[in-house]
């Protein structure tokens, strides 16, 4: 027992040193387990778009992007061990992609110094940059989501829906429950009658649920769900026969494996998105060349261009986009944590910009600042077309309510920098 | 010929009954407890504490627990999880409530609440018995963390239901939350999991222990020979959960930092049963033995597939789960009895050493 | 007929077809507890790992093809062919009496007359190990189990029942399918144990090791026949749940669902599944229909234990089970 204790520690020391010369993003992946539907083509889009970056550009200002996989299982304790394990490799850059990690990641992070980006999920709360310090989750996030969600079933309903009745349909977890207090305050704005109805992990058996559905019937659902109860809900929706057009998921329940199974029941079924879907951009092209068709896939190619590798690929566009960013800024090709973190509280991407790494159109403008780490907060919604099993935009990105989400955000903020002794600040 | 009995005389009665009779054994003890509490702290490093010595601190004191509970007393409880969460919110309550008491009471205090609610769920264990009663402990799991995720009291009305612990100090050094040094948390598990054991250790080879173990060998003939059954029960279920909820306190607030009821689901539960079997059922030794070899033995084995032979992830993960079943039942075919009894086999073999007989 | 009534008819109602597949699930504990005294933990995972061989034997995938891939730098993933349904069920019914067989002779015989607990622990590490095995072999990703069951809202059922009461019932037709399957299996089983040479000698095995080895039975391949069983029947538990939900690692979880069951039916009885299964489905149903709304619902997850602990401690073997005899 010793012995082998002595030779790990021998190992870990030289594991944990960091490597010089390379630029290097962390991945704490989830290709096993239950929510393996979701973490596989997503470690898979980050991986290829790095490979892209180094075959095609030969690194990232001259230096190479090395991705550090760890997988978590989604496990709160295997996230913080590939944490410790990876932070001293040089680790620029987080995106945990669980909401349960990001909260465990959060104080942590902070206190070695190194930025999570949370996009899209998370600590909705940490948009309040004077805060939270270390922690970003532009784009957009699940307050902004379900605030352009009510206005889109508004404007589908005339104008206004005064009357009508909205459900939300949820993960019984941390990462659902999150939309349900802003969608209590956007009921007593609009007019509308809304109710929760919880699935318990994993979510294969909804039968109940849906009963209630269908007894209860509501005008407009609202789904937050990951893994295998989008697709049990997808399915189970088509068997009541809800009508899809008034059945939305988030952006974790909007992919392709969601809705297939469900074969033609799933027509119009739509979803929020924050990045763009299918493979029809000149990215892509490259990515042919370079990455697929020289066998250098991280996976056996079947998942690119569908939505949750578009998700990944997105995450690791943006982390190319902020390292090159600080490498302007600091003018070293050899960025660090703290620099990193610097450029990303000064980023802004433009339609420009995304044209100009052909993906133009993939993604809503961002403008980040102190006190704004979550972006503009905008999201286009996207419907699924059963017969041509394609997802496509039906509208831009559209913003949300601000005043309100503003206000949820620096109240919860301000909770959390009472209970943790923060001062906001914003030096 | 190092560990004899032979010379070794004992003149008082505080002698005879100590817990090392042998003295090579109290050696043994006291060289680890040196290693423990003076080498460790200043070896230790983030990693080796939050992926090896944290969760096995941790797990360790749970595993006592829970073998206080089924190998002392043979009662099977798959509520561990369950308990684990009662003293980590218990803990986050008082944490948030008395900011200004040390968060080491709080700990005992969590506890002291986990007993409470441990006792209630033991009640069943009266008319119950066997495998249904493990079903039934399940009921207290499933229904625990149901509660903590629908009453929003519980989490102090936070939007999204997950508890973040605040940072506390210990003699001003920082335990809890992220400030906290490798070195601190782990000497503070350490002196809960020495404590602790000794309390256990001592309480097992008493007369309550006594009455556990009559209870678990034949119940029936216990309470004929006048053992009083509610008394043994519901004792191990208070216990038990005692060091369960010390150990689900220290598990949020010391280890992970920020918790949703999910990281105390049925897994855990199970994870902690696996680890005193293959321990050594009604063994102190086992608890440690089964927490140290399900602990470390992934991380071994994730450090050795991915680190050194560079294998993807995924196939690692799935290595892991084909290698730790196929460790299972290779244990279990070579030794029924768990860890602890190759450590009795190989101690008693070692007081005849050099002779074999 | 008042509203609430006929809502609660139609949750009763597809609380019978729950609580049908549930009683599958806990089929396959009750066979392997009775002939041999194992509470297979593993239950769970033979189902998902069945049917993950379904899946896979039907799409023609490689076995092992990643480990295959990460060794030899290939990039192999199908073999090209696509077994028809009825074919492939063969196939895998093939391969779980082979796994039946390795379990018999490569665990259990080493641990013949060990504690319950013990032979507990073999089969959680048999569960881990099959899991392992299961995702090594074809992946863990999501998979499409379509062995042809219809799935969706049964209009006929929907529009006569509108007719009466007003409300068109829902019941899925995929439930239906089901329960007929498990009806049917059901009834192989009793015959089986009740008429056949090898059903009674299972039943023997059951009674009593040592008395049934004195009359001739060979118990090992009770042991070896008993497991390929539970496979079956872990098989259609795992094709129905797969169906449903696609093939992945939480359609293991259904056995969690199935221990109610056992509780309340007792762990040593067929008719004790079933019956269990029913009162459990339906049960947890209503609870969730009447008083979840008001508690704030999820509470299946844990009602159904509640349920059987209440029965429980009025009939502590169970509904059926065996009644518990202790010699002092």
């Amino acid at each position: 027992m010793k012995k082998t204790l002595l030779s790990l520690a021998i190992a870990s020391v030289t594991l944990g040193a960091p490597v010089s010369a390379e630029l290097v993003y962390p991945s704490l992946s989830y290709r096993t387990g239950p929510f393996a539907v979701g973490g596989i083509p997503f470690a898979d889009g980050y991986a290829d778009y790095f490979t892209l970056i180094n075959e095609r550009d030969g690194g990232i200002g001259g230096e190479m992007a090395k991705v550090l996989e760890c997988e978590t299982a989604y496990n709160t304790e295997k996230g913080v061990e590939c944490y410790e394990a990876t932070k001293d490799s040089g680790s620029l850059l987080y995106q945990p992609l669980s909401t349960g990690i990001t909260y465990q990641l959060i104080p942590k992070a902070e206190a070695d110094g190194i930025p999570i980006l949370s996009s899209g999920y998370g600590r909705t709360s940490a948009k309040n940059g004077k805060v939270f310090r270390h922690t970003f989750n532009f784009p957009v996030n699940y307050w902004d989501g379900a605030s352009i969600g009510i206005n889109h079933f508004k404007e589908q309903a005339g104008g206004s829906l005064e009357g009508k009745k909205v459900t939300l349909l949820h993960f019984n977890g941390a990462y659902g429950k999150e939309p349900i207090r802003t969608l209590q305050e956007l009921s007593k704005m609009e007019g509308f009658e809304f109710n929760t109805i919880p699935i318990d992990y994993p979510g294969q058996e909804q039968k109940s649920q849906w009963l209630q559905i269908r007894r209860e019937r509501p005008d407009y659902i609202l789904f937050w769900g990951w893994g295998v109860m989008n697709q049990v809900a997808v399915q189970e929706a088509s068997n009541i026969r809800f009508p899809m057009e008034n059945f939305m998921g988030i952006w974790w329940s909007g992919a392709e494996q969601d809705v297939l199974p469900a074969g033609d029941g799933a027509n119009g079924y739509k979803s929020l998105q924050f990045q763009g879907v299918g493979s029809d951009y000149p990215l892509y092209d490259d990515m042919k060349k370079y990455v697929i068709d020289a066998g250098k896939a991280a996976g056996d190619g079947s998942n690119v261009g569908t939505v949750i590798y578009n998700r990944g690929l997105y995450a690791a566009f943006l982390a190319h986009q902020i390292t090159l960013d600080a490498q302007e800024m600091n003018g070293t090709s050899s960025v660090t944590p703290a620099m990193m973190r610097d450029a990303m509280e000064q980023f802004t991407l433009t339609a420009a910009d995304y044209e100009a790494a052909g993906l133009g159109g993939f993604g809503p403008d961002i403008k980040v600042s102190c006190e704004n780490h979550g972006g503009l907060g905008t999201a286009a919604i996207t419907q699924w077309d059963a017969s041509a099993q394609k997802w496509s935009l039906i509208t831009d990105y559209m913003p949300s309510n601000y005043d309100l989400i503003n206000k949820l955000v620096l109240e919860d903020s301000m909770q959390y920098a009472a209970e943790n002794n923060i001062t906001p600040n914003c030096d | 010929m190092f560990y004899r009995e032979a010379g070794d005389f004992k003149t008082s009665y505080q002698d005879d009954n100590q817990t090392f009779p042998i003295k090579f054994d109290r050696y043994r003890y006291y060289f680890v407890l040196f290693v423990a509490f003076a080498i460790i702290p200043f070896i230790i490093n983030d990693y080796w504490a939050n992926a090896v010595f944290l969760p096995f601190l941790i797990y360790a004191i749970a595993a006592i627990g829970l073998n206080i509970l089924t190998g002392y007393c043979g009662q099977v409880s798959l509520g561990t999880g369950g308990f684990m969460a009662v003293g980590g919110y218990a803990i986050y309550k008082f944490m948030t409530a008395f900011p200004d008491v040390n968060v080491f009471f709080h700990v005992i205090l969590a506890g002291l609440v986990t007993a409470f609610v441990g006792v209630l769920f033991g009640l069943p264990s009266l008319r119950i018995k066997g495998f249904y009663l493990a079903v039934a402990t399940l009921a207290a799991q499933f229904f625990l963390v149901w509660l903590f995720n629908r009453v929003p009291w519980f989490y102090n009305y936070s939007a999204s239901g997950q508890i973040t612990a605040p940072e506390r100090t210990v003699f001003s050094n920082p335990v809890t939350g992220a400030n906290s040094e490798p070195w601190m948390v782990y000497l503070f598990c350490l002196v809960f999991l020495v404590m602790l054991t000794l309390v256990a250790r001592n309480l097992t080879r008493g007369a309550l222990g006594r009455s556990w173990m009559a209870i678990r060998d034949m119940d029936i003939a216990a309470e004929i020979i006048g053992v009083n059954p509610l008394k043994a029960k519901l004792t191990a279920f208070a216990i038990s959960s005692f060091y369960v909820g010390v150990a689900g306190a220290l598990y949020f607030s010391v280890y992970l930092g920020a918790a949703e009821t999910e990281a105390f689901g049925i897994t855990k539960s199970f994870n902690i049963l696996f680890m005193i079997i293959i321990g050594g059922l009604g063994s102190i030794f086992g608890s440690f033995a089964g927490a140290a070899f399900l602990v470390l033995l992934p991380v071994v084995l994730k450090n050795v597939l991915v680190a050194w032979l560079g294998w993807p992830t995924d196939l690692a993960a799935h290595l892991e789960f084909l290698i730790v079943g196929g460790l299972i039942i290779t244990f279990l075919i070579l030794e029924p009895h768990g860890l602890a009894q190759l450590w009795r086999v190989a101690k008693e073999k070692l007081r005849l050493w050099p002779f074999p007989y | 007929m008042p509203e609430q009534l006929v809502f609660a008819m139609e949750v009763f109602l597809n609380g019978l077809m729950a609580g049908v597949l549930y009683a599958l699930v806990a089929l396959g504990f009750v066979l392997i507890y009775k002939a041999s005294g194992i509470f297979n933990y593993a239950q769970g995972v033979m189902a998902l790992f069945s049917a993950m061989t379904l899946v896979g034997i039907m799409e023609g995938q490689v076995p092992f093809s990643h480990l295959i891939n990460a060794i030899l730098g290939t990039s192999v993933h199908h073999f090209g062919w696509h077994l028809p349904a009825a074919l492939a069920i063969l196939v895998t019914m093939g391969v779980m009496v082979l796994l039946a067989w390795l379990v018999q002779v490569v665990i259990f015989r080493h641990l013949v007359n060990q504690e319950p607990i013990i032979l507990f622990m073999a089969t959680i590490g048999l569960a881990y190990f099959l899991e392992g095995l299961g995702d090594l072999m074809w992946g863990s990703d999501i998979k499409k189990l379509d062995v042809g069951l219809p799935q969706g809202i049964n209009l006929w059922i929907d529009e006569t029942t509108f007719n009466i009461f007003d409300y068109g019932f829902f019941i899925d037709n995929l439930d239906i399918v089901a329960t007929i399957i498990a009806a049917i299996l059901v009834g192989i089983l009793v015959v089986f144990s009740q008429y056949t040479k090898q059903g009674r000698a299972m039943r023997a095995v059951a009674d009593d090791h040592q008395a049934a080895l004195s009359v001739g039975v060979s118990l090992s391949f009770i042991w070896v026949m008993v497991w390929s069983v539970a496979g079956f029947v872990a098989l259609v538990a795992g094709i129905m749940w797969g169906a449903k939900s696609g093939v992945q690692f939480s359609l293991s979880l259904i056995a969690l669902k199935a221990l109610p069951v056992l509780m309340l039916g007792g762990f040593t009885s067929i008719p004790g599944a079933i019956v269990g299964g029913l009162i459990i489905g339906v049960g947890e149903k209503l609870f969730e229909f009447a008083i979840g709304p008001i508690i704030g619902g999820a509470t299946e997850n844990w009602f159904a234990y509640v349920l059987a602990l209440v029965f429980l401690v009025f009939r502590p073997q169970g509904l059926f089970g065996d009644k518990i005899i202790e010699r002092v």
